[in-house]
């Protein structure tokens, strides 16, 4: 070979070394692309340990780390930062073996001393952290021991049941960075912030996670979260194209969607939500005498919810998309939920039956109590809620049926809340509940009759009827035990109690629905907050066919 | 040849008020299944021979709801703005009769009346009230509260018009003949703002409609399962797209064609005010 020989295949080589490279260098790097969706109110904070608010949680979600983490699909608590943990016998102690050789976005080092810093922020009285209000078992202070770098005790005052669960909430912050809340641990950053318009996170470039394949995560370059309150401007922006996501739909949404694309729409079944309504039973409240009684009847009230026919509010007001509830605890939370009760089913005879046990006659189709009065009560509901005004009005025809006149009056939600919070001004209540967490002790400030949100008769100095004492010692042993079969055994008979006695009555769950854009690979909906991005740090955006939408 | 054409638009808006009367006093006959009954297997269903409009988001039947609304709504939608009328024409037109201090006093009050956070005195009217009230109840304290709080911006044009009349030459010789006090007022200043206040009326019937559909957000307008034209206009939150379910816009037609009818029989010099 000659020297022009040489150098051409020198040249030739060069070139294939250096398309090679270009060429693996790219699958390497490839590009996760931006993920866009809504926030529909601005974030609150940016501090982990000060979240309260669904915007702060979801930023929270995509950009904190924490010890160990809930799946979402599976319900079950997977290790994170910490590669183990034990909780004590006694339920007042857990121990966390950290993973090493992590470091926060800003590259400052990941040990137990951050995890011992973050609580004792966390439980500072001063900061008034919600999240920290589910750490406090008793009186006294939680310590920490940092027995290693990467081993660390964290002891409480008195036993906590569910403890390792309300790690799931709690964000690690650095000790040391000069970044404070800025340096993170999550999949991702916060990089830019334009108040009232969106937040943009970037791919946390320290994040510890590696795919099966060794690739790091997360995928995604970056996330675009546009602040928008206006879910009809938020349904046409998604399907324009310009939103990947719609985390939480209405029923009538999805139903459009889902006509129009049926693809992009998902109903992931029950979710832990549910909507009920319930009777005044406040001994001071302003209301007769004689409709207290019919209220303070367990027989009553048995008898109202038998008259609900909760197929039809399921079918006709959610589109099918709900399944009548069957009690304090949704069918979707699987462990905790009393597979022993069904939801009540429609028999309006069955209604009539027990409410002539209890002394009440129909006479010329409208049904009066034993001394004579017509059975008549009003149910307030927030105004601006199409489900719950349909709820509100198909109750009142159903329970038209046998004899009871139903008034349904629709109140803005302060007054509402004053009405019944405060005044007690009200005879009969129909709302919702927003359930996030899977724990019962996430509903003891429902179940204590002390409690403030005992919404049928609050802040008793003790319990007004057997019943109602009967739960507050069941839902305190539950909560005293580190026993997760205990707890299940005291919770079960909490809900059993609860169908008995109706003091709620409960009347669907609602669907989880969501809408995600074809563009997104990797997405799969579940029940649980937040429905479609919970595994955000393995979702990739296909910008073209983003662009072919 | 102007006059007769007006004059056959006046007799179409009238054969259309008469019609659209005598169909929604009708209801009973022409929609027997009532304005309540829940067709709950037909829910949100298209028109069919059942449903001439289909049913709305709870299986009623949308034609029942529409006449029976409508016999709600054209009774006591101008029964509101007559009352609110009146009381302009008390404040308003007798503070722009006297004049001086009366019409400085009549017009800080009802800019006083104006500013007021309605909103604000409306929860607290609400919350006066009781929450068991029957439906009918509900429609008569709705309009009478329209009506009550409704009068202060016709006031306003009112008391301008009338202290414009104040001055105005036949006024001055109706008082130099010696006619003066209510007889003046009644004899020479009232029928002279007739026009304004004939106007007032037909602009407030739309108005109060839809204050009424607005009011329910406070627990004050017409309620459940009684329907007005207030309460069918808010199914139409929420409509993306006419062209799917077209039959919806029918008690928003309605109520253009009603309120454009009215307006048509009112006089040339009336609608010209």
């Amino acid at each position: 070979m000659n020297t022009t020989g040489r150098r051409a295949l020198l040249r030739f080589l060069v070139c294939f070394v250096l398309v090679s490279l270009a060429l693996t260098g790219a699958a390497f790097s490839q590009s996760g692309g931006e993920l866009r969706f809504c926030l529909r109110s601005e974030p609150k904070t940016f501090d982990p340990l000060l979240v309260d608010d669904d915007s702060s949680l979801a930023i929270r979600y995509l950009t904190g780390g924490v010890l160990v983490r809930a799946n979402r699909k599976t319900q079950d608590l997977e290790p994170e930062l910490a590669e183990s943990w034990k909780v004590s016998k006694d339920g007042k102690e857990i121990t966390f073996k950290l993973r090493r050789g992590i470091t926060f976005s800003d590259s400052s080092p990941f040990s137990s001393e951050d995890v011992a810093f973050t609580m004792q922020r966390l439980m500072d009285p001063a900061l008034h952290s919600s999240t920290g209000d589910a750490f406090r078992s008793g009186s006294g202070a939680v310590s920490t021991k940092i027995i290693a770098p990467d081993l660390i005790a964290i002891i409480f005052p008195a036993p906590l049941a569910g403890l390792d669960r309300l790690f799931d909430q709690v964000a690690i912050m650095s000790a040391h960075s000069p970044k404070k809340e800025a340096a993170v641990l999550g999949p991702f950053l916060v990089a830019e912030y334009k108040a009232g318009s969106s937040v943009l996170l970037r791919r946390n470039p320290n994040y510890w996670k590696k795919d099966s394949q060794g690739r790091r995560l997360p995928y995604l370059d970056s996330i675009r979260l546009d602040i928008q309150s206006n879910r009809e401007v938020e349904m046409l922006r998604f399907k324009r194209g310009e939103l990947d996501l719609i985390n939480v739909l209405d029923s009538d949404y999805f139903d459009r969607l889902a006509a129009s694309s049926p693809g992009l729409a998902h109903d992931a079944g029950a979710s832990l939500d549910s909507d009920f309504m319930w009777f005044n039973q406040v001994a001071s409240a302003p209301i007769p005498e004689y409709k207290r009684a019919w209220f303070r009847s367990a027989n009553f009230r048995r008898a109202i919810s038998q008259a609900i026919n909760r197929e039809d509010l399921s079918r006709v007001v959610f589109n099918g998309h709900a399944q009548p509830a069957v009690g304090p605890v949704s069918p979707a939370n699987k462990f905790w939920f009393n597979s022993r009760l069904k939801a009540e089913p429609y028999r309006p005879e069955a209604a009539l039956k027990r409410l002539q046990a209890d002394g009440f006659r129909m006479q010329n189709r409208a049904l009066f109590d034993k001394v004579g009065n017509a059975v008549e009560f009003s149910i307030v509901t927030n105004a601006g809620s199409k489900p719950r005004e349909r709820m509100a009005v198909m109750v009142q025809e159903d329970l038209g049926k046998i004899g009871i006149k139903v008034n349904v009056v629709t109140l803005d939600f302060p007054s509402l809340i004053e009405r019944i919070s405060q005044k007690f001004n009200y005879e009969a209540a129909m709302l919702g509940f927003r359930n996030v967490d899977l724990d019962p002790n996430g509903q003891m400030n429902i179940w204590l009759s002390s409690a403030e949100n005992h919404a049928w008769n609050p802040q008793q100095k003790s319990p007004e009827t057997a019943w109602e004492a009967e739960i507050d010692r069941l839902m305190r042993a539950q909560a005293s035990t580190a026993d997760p079969k205990k707890r299940k055994e005291s919770f079960d008979r909490v809900q059993e109690i609860a169908a008995e006695q109706t003091p709620f009555i409960y009347l669907v769950n609602q669907n989880a629905l969501s809408a995600v854009s074809s563009a997104v690979e990797g997405a799969n909906p579940g029940i649980l907050s937040p429905q479609t991005f919970w595994n955000a740090e393995r979702l990739t955006v296909n910008a073209s066919t983003r662009a072919s939408r | 040849m102007q006059h007769e054409r007006m004059s056959a638009a006046r007799k179409l808006a009238c054969v259309v008020v008469v019609a659209v009367c005598a169909v929604s006093l009708a209801a009973n006959w022409l929609a027997p299944s009532g304005y309540a009954k829940q067709f709950r297997e037909a829910a949100s269903a298209p028109p069919s021979h059942q449903h001439l409009l289909g049913t709305d988001e709870v299986g009623r039947d949308r034609f029942a709801r529409v006449l029976y609304g409508t016999r709600i709504s054209l009774l006591l939608a101008p029964a509101a703005a007559l009352v609110s009328t009146v009381l302009a024409a008390l404040v308003g037109g007798l503070a722009g009769y006297l004049g001086g201090i009366w019409l400085r006093l009549a017009r800080g009050f009802t800019d006083l009346f104006l500013s007021l956070p309605w909103l604000f005195l409306l929860i607290t009217v609400r919350a006066l009230l009781p929450l068991n009230v029957s439906p009918l109840a509900s429609v008569l304290i709705t309009f009478l509260i329209l009506g009550l709080l409704g009068w202060a911006a016709s006031a306003r044009v009112l008391s301008t018009s009338a202290d414009a009349l104040r001055n105005s030459d036949f006024i001055l010789q109706a008082r130099a003949s010696g006619l003066h006090g209510p007889r003046l007022f009644l004899v020479h200043v009232l029928p002279n703002l007739k026009p304004v206040l004939c106007a007032q009326f037909w602009i407030s019937i739309p108005v109060f409609i839809l204050s009424e559909a607005n009011l329910g957000i406070l627990g004050l307008g017409v309620a459940e399962p009684l329907p007005s034209w207030g309460s069918l206009l808010r199914e139409l939150e929420g409509l993306i797209s006419f062209r799917e379910e077209p039959w919806r816009l029918v008690p928003l037609l309605l109520l253009i064609v009603v309120m454009t009818s009215f307006q048509m029989l009112l006089s040339n010099e009336e609608v010209t005010a």
